[in-house]
């Protein structure tokens, strides 16, 4: 196969003259395997070369701003944790921080060092089950099996820190829900120690395979200036050679407080973005263990009538006291929350593993949004599936879909 | 260049365009009218000192008994060149639901524009695709207007009765060896 132009069939095949040649019409998903979800395209095709790219999304739309709007700030939480299932913990983080942005409030030191941490493992887990089922769709089955081996790990964190392993809801306006005990330190602690080694394991059967590299190397190529018109983010604008990356240029939590690289590719093709994924796991292991060591001792959440402290953190004395004003609290908060919201409007972005997810609130002082927009990754960059497509050729359509990573729960909101 | 900056140099180039500047926790928004809202992009995209190549987020607003005129189009800029940001609103009245598009400056703005006109019936005059996107395509209605209801008519789908019917049919078929 070496010196052939992919894009254009070889020249020594004669078509006769008399055959017709035509453009086909071909559908693709919404049940296909590689769609990761309910995504439809439909392609027209020139042989195997394609001449048009077109998405059909939306199968999943839920209205989750139209919800967001008659729901109070602290309710909206957990429909936070639908759009990107994959990695709710960042979902959530990126929605309590721009809630509390609004309000003009800030979590405590170490609900911040919390947050950072479990966001990291977030991004681990989700860039592991995107390795797996990407390289699953561009033919090797190996590396799916023993990402979910690590996958499972933090999953099994999450469900000691909180109860739940996909859907958390675990950070809070204000704060977090719980402490970390000492053993769920220990354990992820013993995570990080081993997990760059089994990133060596994936690397191993991918980062030099001449197969992965056949399919990935000069497949899907964006310039960084196109990259940035489509606006794409996160990753995939990486891959491109952008230094764009939000916990380094305008850090929420505890992001300007630990240390990490931005890895950027060159080219802008998949095997690039699927390059800057691998190092974000390694980086991420970086921050989780820098957060452990940091870790400052003291309250996890503000006191604000937006949040209400654990029971835990009071001293004995207080405890009586306490106790009333605890559950009546709770119960105005379970009941309606707080009446009133500073009046104003924000736009607070943050980094999810697959971009930037931005929440757009526009508050008329009651405590209801009266307008909540989701500026999601995903939608993006499916928009811009058909630039990274047209003129390539079909097989490599998959990979295209895999190396922007997108979650349709989250494309469709 | 600090947004209340970026703001004041829109106001000096669009004196007429510009309604109003408003600020709320550092970030600032300029409000403008809708005419010339693609000069307005094209400039600050263009502009050597603004340089805002990325579209960040495109959404529309419905103001139903609060503002008049009723909708706005929401722009959120960047500039990754010198990291600053901008937000840009157009107005569109109610009776005139049309705004030009920007999809030449960003093309990023394709699908934003279209979801905008899915859920507030915002017309983008030149765009090369406007259909709905999100709800299907035969869908009455525009979701996100604040006069849109948010739970459904009190009618039954006309299918649900023969499912029943199917159920008990079902429960009361005898197995037989």
């Amino acid at each position: 196969m070496e010196g052939i132009n992919r894009n254009q069939p070889p020249s020594d095949i004669r078509i006769a003259p008399e055959l017709h040649t035509r453009e086909i019409t071909l559908n693709m998903g919404p049940q296909h395997p590689a769609t990761h979800g309910v995504l439809r395209l439909v392609l027209e095709l020139d042989g195997e070369t394609i001449v048009k790219c077109t998405p059909y999304v939306g199968y999943l739309h839920r209205g989750t701003e139209k919800l967001g709007e008659n729901r109070t700030y602290l309710s909206a939480l957990p429909l936070t944790d639908r759009l990107d299932y994959v990695s709710s913990m960042n979902n959530n983080i990126g929605y309590v921080v721009a809630v509390e942005r609004l309000l003009g409030i800030g979590p405590p030191e170490r609900a911040k060092f919390i947050r950072t941490m479990v966001a990291e493992m977030g991004r681990i887990s989700n860039h592991l089950l995107w390795l797996g089922t990407h390289a699953l769709d561009v033919g090797a089955i190996t590396p799916f099996l023993y990402v979910f081996r690590e996958r499972e790990r933090i999953m099994d964190l999450f469900e000691g820190l909180c109860g739940a392993r996909l859907t958390v809801s675990y950070p809070r306006i204000g704060g977090v829900r719980n402490d970390v005990s000492q053993k769920f330190l220990d354990d992820l602690y013993a995570f990080t120690e081993e997990f760059p080694g089994r990133v060596d394991e994936y690397e191993t059967l991918l980062t030099v395979n001449r197969i992965w590299l056949k399919r990935t190397k000069g497949v899907g190529v964006i310039p960084a200036e196109d990259a940035i018109n489509w606006g794409l983010t996160g990753p995939t604008l990486r891959g491109s050679g952008v230094r764009y990356d939000i916990r380094k240029f305008a850090p929420y939590d505890a992001y300007d407080k630990v240390e990490f690289e931005i890895p950027i590719g060159y080219n802008g093709d998949v095997y690039d973005r699927y390059m800057v994924r691998i190092i974000e796991m390694r980086q991420a292991n970086r921050i989780i263990r820098q957060c452990i060591e940091k870790l400052p001792k003291g309250p996890i959440t503000i006191d604000s009538p937006f949040t209400f402290p654990p029971k835990g953190s009071l001293s004995r004395k207080d405890k009586e006291r306490f106790n009333k004003d605890y559950y009546s609290r709770h119960f105005t908060l379970a009941k309606g929350g707080p009446k009133e919201a500073p009046q104003g409007e924000i736009y607070v972005a943050t980094e999810v593993p697959k971009g930037e997810l931005g929440f757009y609130f526009i508050s008329d002082g009651t405590g209801r949004p009266y307008r909540m927009r989701i500026r999601s990754p995903s939608f993006v960059h499916t928009s811009a599936l058909p630039r990274l497509c047209e003129g390539g050729l079909v097989a490599d359509v998959i990979a295209n879909i895999g190396s922007i990573d997108i979650v349709l729960g989250e494309c469709d909101r | 260049m600090e947004p209340q900056e970026i703001a004041e140099k829109i106001k000096e180039r669009f004196p007429d365009e510009v309604i109003d500047i408003t600020s709320f926790r550092d970030q600032v928004s300029v409000i403008a009218r809708k005419e010339r809202i693609v000069d307005i992009c094209r400039y600050l995209y263009d502009d050597p000192h603004l340089h805002f190549d990325f579209l960040v987020d495109l959404c529309g607003v419905d103001y139903l008994d609060k503002k008049v005129p009723r909708f706005e189009v929401v722009y959120h800029l960047y500039s990754i060149k010198y990291r600053h940001r901008i937000r840009l609103k157009a107005q569109v009245p109610e009776d005139n639901l049309r705004i030009d598009t920007v999809t030449s400056v960003w093309a990023g703005a394709n699908w934003h524009e279209r979801e905008c006109f899915d859920m507030y019936g915002i017309v983008f005059r030149g765009h090369p695709d406007m259909r709905r996107i999100l709800m299907p395509e035969d869908w009455e209605g525009y979701p996100l207007r604040k006069d849109y209801p948010v739970t459904g008519p009190e009618k039954e789908w006309p299918g649900f009765q023969e499912v029943l019917d199917k159920a008990k049919a079902f429960r009361e078929f005898e197995w037989k060896e």
